[in-house]
């Protein structure tokens, strides 16, 4: 065994440990013996966090951010409806309860009193429906606009928002909690969408695009059991060895999005922890099943048959992650086929599936960018590789990362993509699978599964829709036309004065968006 | 004194027409590039409705000659908008960046051109001794490498053992010798990178006149080497040294954004590679114009230094 292969070893090793670990803390509860003494958090202090993305061209206008450096600022600054706690339920944040009409198609939410935002007005059911309306309607510029279209209505009735929704969902909830979705202050029906205002833990001090964003702590935030730093500092820093070095000599306290590639220095540097976190990211290669030859299902599944997952978990992730069997939905999420066959890398059975299509070989073309994920260009290349012993020449196109999503992705018929995961299974299925949704990358159209998915959203019975969405599991893996080969874990770092709380949130990476309102320094 | 005169007002003129061309090819080329404003920002999240809203909001959806002479009329009037991606006014948001860029500019000049200078001369002086040969290995040595490089070595000597910052890092309320020791890092990287240029120019220039009549005949008269050089060969030597020290100045003004980056120095060169990523022209134009007129005026610099170093050129018959 050579050094270089000692080290994998060593790394993977390692990487399984922290995924472990990391999945204990997202879903078991230790028992006492074990649970580490955890200091209890305390106020004070200024945390310095670093991110890697941040651009010159980020606004305050909620329809944009398309960052974690600005979602992470902005959650910080404002609160949603609900919020996504760290165990991955649903808790209230500006509603404070909920309730579903029998349907699941009409939602009143009542309105938390007492909030106030940072300029003193209180935080009303009007500003509520303003915010919500920002993103709907013709005129809508907002990305989070397809999730709030199934609104047929929504009106401020005394303390309560009235939601009336276009089919029924019993997950409608859980969208109130995306970042986009926050509450301003409104004036006759609509908010100034660039409003330095907030009605959350921290007020914002400054931002100046692309570098930094200071915010201290509101006085009045209505947790008391949240924003524990006086001062927040926000660096973007999109250098991975500038934002390593950053931590290292003491500029910042937390950096996000490790690279992975030196993820072994920055352990042994003293004082350093590499928090990971298993969520739902997940990387992909995607098929247009419209255009030959992945309008064949066999193509499909020979292409499934002929990834090597692990290799690529321990070669792209380096450890940190976990491997994909072609479903959009993590393992931690409650409606996981746990009996789904895990997909291995057998070339056999890949030739099988050739040889049901009528092919002894088969030609294509793969277009990857890093910009689809990081790492995707090697992936392509090991991808193509292993398949190259099914028969399967996969000629990997390196295209141009800027303009990729414009350009590549949905365009091309075999390319690499990621998604960020969605909280729900449904709205993961609604956005990227059904049948005509905008993003539904492969252009799958399964008539079974688009039936099982307008049943299970209004579905109330837990039995029942685990059956459903068990059943919606089963067709994407076996006939759609996403290749999902890894989850890859957010791998965060902090130094040992960060105080970190013993569930940290794995529906996106900064726990949540969250870190900044739920972190302290110990 | 009037051919000067004369000679700035004509490339002063000359550089106006230079800046409406460029700003006619920056518009044209960043046309070029697939995708606008509103797909770049959404991204994955893109649905042919909003970005249709986006577009209509913004103007982008006017045929490409209408919205260049809008921004023409407005710029001619001294207005260069607002970011098309964040509603802020663009003179903002170039005014605290111009001020870093300029700053780390002047700073790595300060230290680069009297340290090459100095190095030139020398290594005129002494030419083909170790100390030539070590000058001029390690100025070549620190040219050859990519500026990143560079910056990563400078990190991990001087900034992990807690010498100096890693990040540039700088505001309103930084006070000036604090902000000299923040950047002294990405000012040393640029310095590294520039000098070898710079002194090989003095050093080449300086030994070419060294074999002229009248520099034998101050030797002959037994003048020491030393004064030779400063009093004699270097008057004569000013004009190609200034054009490339103005060349230098001009890439340290507007080539930077590789250290930018690495240190995290809020700069000129990362609004631009940022703004032309998300096809923000308003400020790419901004940007790119302001590099623009950075290398006319320094090279008109050059020239009317050089010019008048040499008193043929001003008194011209």
């Amino acid at each position: 065994m050579s050094t270089n292969d000692l080290k994998t070893a060593g790394l993977s090793r390692r990487g399984l440990l922290k995924s472990a670990t990391a999945l204990g803390a997202a879903g078991l509860i230790l028992p006492a013996s074990v649970r580490r003494a955890m200091a209890q958090p305390k106020r004070g202090g200024t945390i310095r966090i670093a991110f890697a993305s941040g651009n010159t061209t980020d606004s305050l206008d909620p329809a944009t951010w398309d960052s974690q450096f600005v979602q992470s600022f902005n959650t910080a600054r404002n609160n949603t409806l609900t919020e996504i706690a760290p165990d991955g339920s649903l808790v209230g944040e500006i509603a404070e309860s909920w309730e579903a009409s029998a349907d699941a198609k009409t939602w009143t939410f009542k309105i938390r009193e007492g909030v106030t935002f940072h300029s003193g007005k209180s935080v009303t059911p009007d500003d509520v429906v303003a915010s919500i309306n920002y993103h709907r309607g013709e005129e809508s510029k907002s990305a989070a606009k397809p999730y709030v279209d199934p609104i047929d209505d929504i009106k401020a009735d005394g303390q309560n928002v009235v939601v009336t929704l276009s089919g029924g969902n019993a997950d409608f909830p859980f969208i109130m909690a995306d970042y986009h979705l926050v509450v301003l202050p409104s004036a006759d029906g609509k908010i100034d969408p660039l409003t330095t205002d907030g009605c959350g833990g921290y007020v914002l001090d400054s931002f100046e695009p692309g570098v930094s964003v200071k915010m201290s702590r509101n006085p009045n935030y209505w947790k008391s059991d949240r924003a524990w730093f006086d001062n927040v500092e926000l660096l973007s820093i999109v250098d991975a060895a500038a934002r390593q070095n950053a931590l290292i000599t003491g500029e910042v306290d937390v950096i996000d999005s490790v690279d992975l590639n030196t993820v072994a220095l920055l352990q042994r540097a003293p004082g350093i922890n590499v928090l990971p976190i298993a969520g739902n990211q997940h990387y992909v290669f995607v098929m247009d099943t419209r255009a030959a030859p992945y309008s064949d299902n066999n193509v499909r599944q020979a292409l499934k048959y002929g990834i090597d997952r692990q290799e690529l978990v321990d070669k792209i992730l380096q450890g940190y992650g976990e491997v994909g069997n072609d479903i959009p939905i993590g393992r931690q999420q409650p409606y996981y086929n746990t009996e789904l066959e895990q997909k291995t890398y057998d070339p056999d059975k890949a030739k099988f599936h050739l040889k049901e299509a009528g092919m002894d070989s088969l030609n294509v073309q793969l277009s990857v960018a890093d910009s689809a994920f990081a790492g995707a260009v090697d992936a392509g290349v090991l991808f193509s590789e292993r398949a190259a012993a099914a028969g399967i020449n996969i000629e990997v196109v390196r295209e141009p990362s800027d303009g990729y999503w414009d350009n590549v992705w949905m365009k091309k018929p075999f390319c690499a993509s990621y998604w960020g995961g969605r909280p729900t299974q449904d709205l993961m299925f609604s956005v990227a699978y059904q049948g005509g949704a905008p993003w539904n990358e492969s252009f799958w159209d399964n008539a079974r599964f688009g039936e099982l998915l307008v049943a299970a959203r209004s579905e109330l019975d837990d039995d029942k829709r685990r059956a459903m969405y068990w059943e919606m599991q089963d067709l994407c893996a076996n006939e759609g036309g996403t290749v999902i080969p890894m989850f890859a874990s957010y791998v965060m770092a902090h130094t040992d004065a960060v105080g970190i709380p013993e569930v940290v949130g794995a529906n996106q990476g900064m726990d949540g968006l969250r870190a900044i309102e739920r972190w302290w320094f110990a | 004194m009037s051919v000067v005169w004369t000679m700035i007002a004509k490339r002063l003129g000359l550089g106006l027409l230079t800046l409406f061309v460029i700003s006619i090819i920056i518009f044209g080329a960043t046309e070029l590039l697939p995708g606008d404003l509103a797909t770049s920002i959404l991204g994955q999240s893109a649905t042919p409705e909003t970005v249709a809203a986006i577009r209509k909001e913004l103007g982008l959806d006017l045929p490409a000659h209408t919205r260049y002479l809008n921004w023409l009329v407005a710029a001619l009037q001294g207005d260069f908008g607002t970011s098309l991606a964040n509603k802020r006014p663009i003179a903002d948001l170039i005014g605290t960046r111009l001020g870093n860029t300029l700053f780390l500019a002047l700073y790595a000049a300060a230290i680069a051109v009297p340290l090459s200078l100095m190095l030139g001369i020398l290594a005129a002086l002494y030419r083909n001794t170790v100390f030539d040969r070590a000058a001029n290995a390690l100025a070549l040595t620190s040219i050859s490498f990519p500026e990143f490089f560079v910056a990563y070595i400078l990190i991990f000597v001087l900034a992990q053992s807690g010498l100096f910052p890693s990040i540039a890092r700088m505001d309103a309320s930084t006070s000036f010798g604090e902000a000299l020791y923040r950047t002294f890092l990405p000012a040393l990287t640029l310095t590294l990178v520039v000098t070898a240029h710079m002194m090989r120019m003095t050093r080449a220039a300086i030994i070419n006149l060294l074999a002229s009549p009248y520099i034998e005949m101050a030797r002959l008269k037994g003048m020491n080497p030393m004064r030779v050089i400063l009093k004699h060969a270097l008057p004569n030597a000013l004009a190609p040294i200034i054009t490339v020290v103005a060349l230098n100045l001009a890439y340290l003004i507007t080539g930077v954004v590789v250290v930018e980056v690495v240190f995290v120095y809020p700069g000129l060169g990362q609004l631009m590679v940022d703004s032309v990523a998300k096809r923000d022209i308003p400020v790419v134009q901004a940007v790119a114009l302001i590099f623009a007129a950075a290398y006319v005026l320094l090279n008109l610099t050059a020239d009317v230094l050089s010019t008048l170093s040499n008193p043929r050129l001003i008194h011209r018959k």
